[in-house]
């Protein structure tokens, strides 16, 4: 087991959600936030409104790279908060559609893995920003969770 | 009979690449436009501390690969316009070939295959050294006229 996975598991077993988005650098410059929602205790995650996130200064819009990145990094997250990951899964491709422009707003994430196998995990990704029902941008990723032959 | 077309429009690709670099988040990740041959730009990202995902290898986020394969993209689309218009990534495929190494830039080479009246359809490729030795490879396709609001002023023109 990795450091950063045994780091992992404990922050997650403390619902420490600052200090993993804290340590992974870019999802913390992204402004990442995340934490539990409801019962059931599903993920969510949030991504509040910063300047420097921005790609279109006239509509404005949040950067296309950037909803990618916010929902990359929720997948991989969401993966490594629901099983018990001996390695940090290595993302094998990542595909995104986007139906809505990001406005200058809070945009919100949650994730669902649809299959989970030996090797490969699939994950699926909705992102929104005033409601559900209006995703801004869906994604799916696969995940390799074992590496070791590489 | 040279091998590369020149840009459809040279203006329109040196104004849009240089707005494309200067957006907040293409500085935040230091995106810089490396230049272009033909009609098919490049752009790079130099590793960074800020920008890593892998915290215990130090790899770079598939994230800021994600936004250096869009911006990359957009800007090859702009090699093939005409003339100004505002376009709209609609959707976009990474394929990550292998791992990036810590510490080392990170170029992308786009290419816009084909410019449709409505959609433009680009691949790219992303590498340290050279094209040959692909770290991840993107697809994605645009919309074009995708919005009245231009990109670009009037005066930066």
């Amino acid at each position: 087991m990795s450091d950063f996975t045994e780091r992992f598991n404990r922050l997650r077993d403390e619902k420490n959600y600052r200090a993993i988005i804290d340590a992974i650098p870019y999802a913390r410059l992204m402004g990442v936030e995340f934490g539990e929602e409801g019962e059931e205790g599903a993920l969510l995650f949030t991504l509040p409104f910063a300047e420097r996130n921005v790609g279109n200064t006239t509509l404005p819009a949040l950067h296309g790279g950037l909803i990618g990145g916010f929902m990359e990094n929720a997948a991989l997250i969401h993966l490594m908060w629901n099983r018990e990951s001996l390695e940090i899964p290595k993302i094998v491709d990542f595909s995104l559609d986007y139906l809505r422009p990001g406005r200058p707003q809070t945009l919100f994430a949650r994730c669902e893995i649809t299959k989970q196998g030996k090797r490969v995990a699939h994950v699926l990704i909705e992102a929104w920003q005033d409601s559900p029902e209006k995703p801004v941008a869906v994604a799916r990723a696969h995940f390799l969770l074992a590496t070791n032959t590489n | 009979m040279s091998l590369t077309a020149a840009p459809a429009n040279p203006q329109v690709l040196d104004v849009l690449s240089r707005l494309f670099v200067s957006l907040p988040h293409a500085t935040t990740l230091g995106m810089r436009y490396v230049g272009t041959v033909g009609r098919k730009p490049t752009l790079a990202i130099d590793w960074h501390d800020d920008l890593v995902g892998n915290p215990a290898s130090g790899v770079l986020h598939g994230g800021v690969i994600t936004s250096l394969v869009d911006t990359t993209s957009a800007v090859s689309v702009a090699a093939q316009l005409p003339d100004f218009e505002t376009i709209a990534t609609l959707d976009l495929r990474i394929d990550y070939l292998k791992a990036a190494t810590p510490g080392r830039a990170i170029y992308c080479t786009a290419e816009c295959y084909r410019l449709a009246s409505q959609v433009a359809f680009t691949r790219a490729v992303c590498f340290h050294d050279s094209a040959d030795e692909p770290i991840a490879h993107g697809i994605a396709t645009f919309m074009r006229e995708s919005s009245p609001v231009p990109m670009v002023g009037e005066a930066v023109k």
